[in-house]
């Protein structure tokens, strides 16, 4: 029979036991909703997507380890979140990007925005927008010179030396260019020039898919924020029939990526389904203020990064109604 | 299906390990160890002592205030009155009885002439002298809800949601003693003066809704069976009522605030026993499972059997048993020793040898939110748990935690395995404390100004 007197046992708070869901687990199906993108670009860019992906999460995984090495924190890259920052550093790079550049931006990204901070949770804006913001004005020239993947197929392959540039349609759409644009059926499978992750809205819709169905995202944010820029760019055509103006500014620019990869980042978006609605529209709002009226061509980036800045504000003001506080009273405990 | 309540969580409910197992009768054991507290409010006095004869049902602890009587659940001598260790931590005054395994009925237990005559009153009178609390685990005395409730509760509500994983007793009573259960509800219609009471049930018991149906239809009891939705915390009180009824208790409110009464399935038979036999509480079913008991099995014991002779009952422990739990998963306390009795209230007895616990060394919020979208309460557990490790209690305060009822939905449900419920039974503490603290100081400095007043006047 058991020996009850000399038994092992600890005394915890409960609950005593947890659910699967881990942040390793949940950093793992943001890789895996990344991966039909990834291999777009591997497609439309050549080998080289995939090499500049590589590098860049080697790079932004070094970084976190050796912070938390020289600074004596526990050991954090196990949790993949580096990986996640790595890969999405690279998607919002141009695919022609030098290697040493994007380890550069991942140093930025991961030292400089997330673990001077205190790690994961606690930046306060998107690390891998907020690295390719820096390279951006830094290296301008180089973060915005685009290859045309269509005129460059056979060149592809291996090298991108003598690559022919072209425009993003973000530009030609800035320009009222709508007859150099790319045709839609393009735009959605994703054969244009632009970043290296950000061009198939198909398959970004895809991974986005996967991570709503997992539960990792909520829909709030994604479908706010898309629903925002289409009746915006609906309503205020700056070229071409309604229609198509809305859809080259839904596909085009980064918006797929930044509505369901970037803005639903965890750190830095609201915690309430409710505040994730007012920061959805809030990044929609933003993005097209910047495609109308800002200098720069898209405005994806920056608008995901300067809504960051309202999280705290947004979660103030969207605490869930107390329990057992009906509206009525609220009103009588006003009146008195 | 009945509505439901904002958020919980839906853990794999084990159940299966035990909910098709009949309960079974624990051989008496040698000793029973009862303690004087197993109620909420103050603990009971003893009323005997080393070396008295007590036999079944005789009343050995008297209550003071907001409390319930105990009963001796065996007969035999008493052999030592002294602190024992309690399922509530730490040692209280406890009973210990050697039992003679006579089985002698105390006098003291007289049932009724005629149950179904009795007034109201002498059927709370009867309640109150069995000793019954709410044995859900709250341990509410169920008389003092039923005496302050009569008139304000239009809703009458049995608790048989039985959410929390493991735990099936409440199931199996539904199967083999569903006349009990519909007996006292129809006796808890009469006292409340109410045309039906109404039972939760969670949809994963269809057998136990359709045993109770068919009683009910037997004996055209004004009770009604409602299926609820699987998820925890459904059994939680106020997310019954918000279930059946569609109103929400107010912060620091009780169900009654809005018309409700709640009673566990096994207080309900418990009332029927009392009013039926007299018959105090001297008896509790035990759900015994977990990863590791060799057999897991549902028990019915005596009040204060030492939860060793259960696991013993059912195999012993596995090889590798690190944690004793009484309760559930998600609410139960951890042991640190099989001493301890089974009290009114213990619905379980968990036993884990795998890694239930799923700790990781150095957890880190990862702001998903997660925890929101799963608190029944409404309240924002990520921002709770940075006041309350800050000592920040003001924030805490206005964080409403005190609205906080420890489900352990946030935990159960954050990928980065914060130590969320363990946080907020540390932070209501604190906030206790310093409101205690806060209202002694302006008692004290009231008394101050006046006796300053006082002196003031005689001066003159």
């Amino acid at each position: 029979m058991t020996d009850y007197k000399n038994l092992k046992l600890i005394a915890t708070s409960s609950p005593h036991i947890r659910g699967n869901e881990t942040t390793r687990s949940i950093m793992l199906d943001v890789i895996i909703a990344l991966c039909p993108a990834l291999l777009f670009a591997c497609f439309n860019f050549g080998f080289r997507a995939l090499t500049v992906t590589a590098v860049s999460v080697i790079g932004c995984v070094f970084w976190e380890w050796l912070y938390r090495k020289l600074m004596k924190k526990p050991q954090s890259v196990g949790d993949l979140s580096a990986v996640v920052t790595g890969m999405l550093l690279a998607f919002v790079s141009p695919v022609t990007i030098p290697y040493w550049m994007i380890l550069v931006g991942g140093f930025f990204s991961i030292i400089l925005v997330k673990q001077l901070f205190g790690g994961i949770g606690c930046n306060f804006v998107n690390p891998a927008l907020a690295g390719r913001a820096i390279l951006l004005a830094s290296y301008a020239g180089t973060m915005t010179s685009w290859i045309d993947p269509i005129s460059n197929k056979a060149a592809l392959i291996g090298s991108n030396a003598d690559a022919v540039t072209t425009a993003t349609p973000m530009a030609l759409l800035k320009s009222g260019a709508m007859e150099s644009l790319p045709s839609l059926p393009n735009m959605f499978v994703g054969s244009i020039a632009g970043s290296l992750g950000e061009v198939s809205a198909i398959a970004l819709l895809l991974g986005g898919a996967y991570l709503i169905w997992r539960k990792v995202i909520n829909w709030q944010t994604p479908v706010a924020y898309i629903a925002t820029v289409a009746v915006l760019t609906f309503l205020f055509p700056r070229y071409g029939t309604n229609v198509e103006w809305m859809l080259y500014n839904v596909l085009g620019g980064g918006l797929m990526l930044g509505a369901f990869f970037m803005a639903t980042d965890y750190a830095t978006s609201p915690v309430t389904k409710k505040g994730q609605l007012i920061f959805g529209v809030g990044c929609g709002l933003f993005t097209v203020m910047i495609r109308y009226f800002g200098s720069y061509n898209e405005g994806v980036c920056y608008s995901i990064m300067v809504m960051n800045l309202f999280v705290a504000l947004i979660d103030k003001h969207t605490k869930p109604a107390r329990f057992g506080v009906v509206k009525s009273d609220k009103k009588e405990a006003a009146a008195k | 299906m009945a509505q439901a309540f904002f958020g919980g969580v839906h853990p794999h409910d084990m159940k299966a390990a035990t909910n098709e197992k009949a309960i079974e009768q624990l051989a008496p054991p040698a000793e029973v160890v009862i303690p004087m507290s197993m109620h909420f409010g103050a603990p009971c006095t003893p009323l005997v002592k080393a070396g008295d004869h007590v036999k079944v049902g005789q009343k050995i602890g008297e209550f003071r205030g907001l409390g319930a009587p105990i009963h001796a659940s065996v007969s035999g001598k008493v052999k030592v009155v002294e602190p024992r260790p309690y399922s509530m931590g730490g040692n209280m005054m406890s009973v210990v009885i050697e039992n003679d395994f006579q089985d002698e009925l105390s006098e003291e237990v007289q049932a009724p002439a005629n149950p179904d005559a009795l007034t109201v009153d002498e059927m709370v009178e009867l309640v109150k002298n069995a000793g019954i609390v709410g044995m859900g685990g709250a341990t509410f005395p169920t008389h003092v809800k039923i005496s302050g409730g009569i008139g304000k509760v239009d809703t009458v509500i049995i608790n048989g949601a039985e959410c929390e994983p493991y735990i099936t007793g409440d199931h199996r009573t539904m199967l083999e003693r569903p006349e009990e259960i519909i007996g006292g509800a129809t006796y808890l219609a009469k006292m409340f003066g109410v045309d039906r009471v109404i039972i939760g049930v969670e949809d994963n018991k269809q057998n136990g809704i359709d045993a109770m149906n068919k009683v009910i239809a037997e004996k055209k009891a004004p009770v009604v069976v409602e299926a609820l939705r699987c998820r925890y915390p459904q059994g939680g009180e106020k997310q019954l009522c918000q279930a059946i009824t569609g109103k929400q208790v107010p912060p620091g409110g009780l169900p009654s605030n809005i018309g409700c009464a709640v009673f566990n399935i096994n207080t309900t038979c418990a009332i029927y026993r009392a009013i039926t036999q007299g018959m105090p509480v001297v008896r509790k079913i035990v759900t015994v499972s977990g990863s590791g008991v060799v057999e897991p099995k549902n028990i019915e014991c005596p009040i204060g059997t030492p939860v060793s002779c259960l696991f013993d009952a059912c195999g012993g422990l596995k090889e590798g048993t690190y944690k004793l739990v009484m309760g559930g998963p998600m609410m139960g306390m951890a042991q640190y020793t099989a001493d301890v009795p089974v009290g009114k209230g213990t619905g379980a007895m968990l036993a884990f040898c795998e890694n239930e616990e799923q700790t990781v060394a150095h957890p880190q919020c990862i702001r998903c939110g997660k925890c929101v979208a799963a608190c029944p309460m409404h309240l924002e557990p990520l921002f709770m748990y940075q006041y309350a490790s800050r000592d920040m209690l003001d924030e805490l305060n206005d964080a409403h935690i005190m609205d906080c009822m420890e489900c352990g939905a946030c935990a159960y449900a954050c990928p980065a395995r914060m130590h969320l419920t363990h946080m907020f039974k540390y932070g209501k503490q604190k906030l206790k404390d310093k409101q205690m603290a806060e209202k002694a100081a302006a008692e004290a400095k009231k008394a101050a100004e006046a006796a300053k007043a006082e002196k003031e006047v005689a001066a003159k």
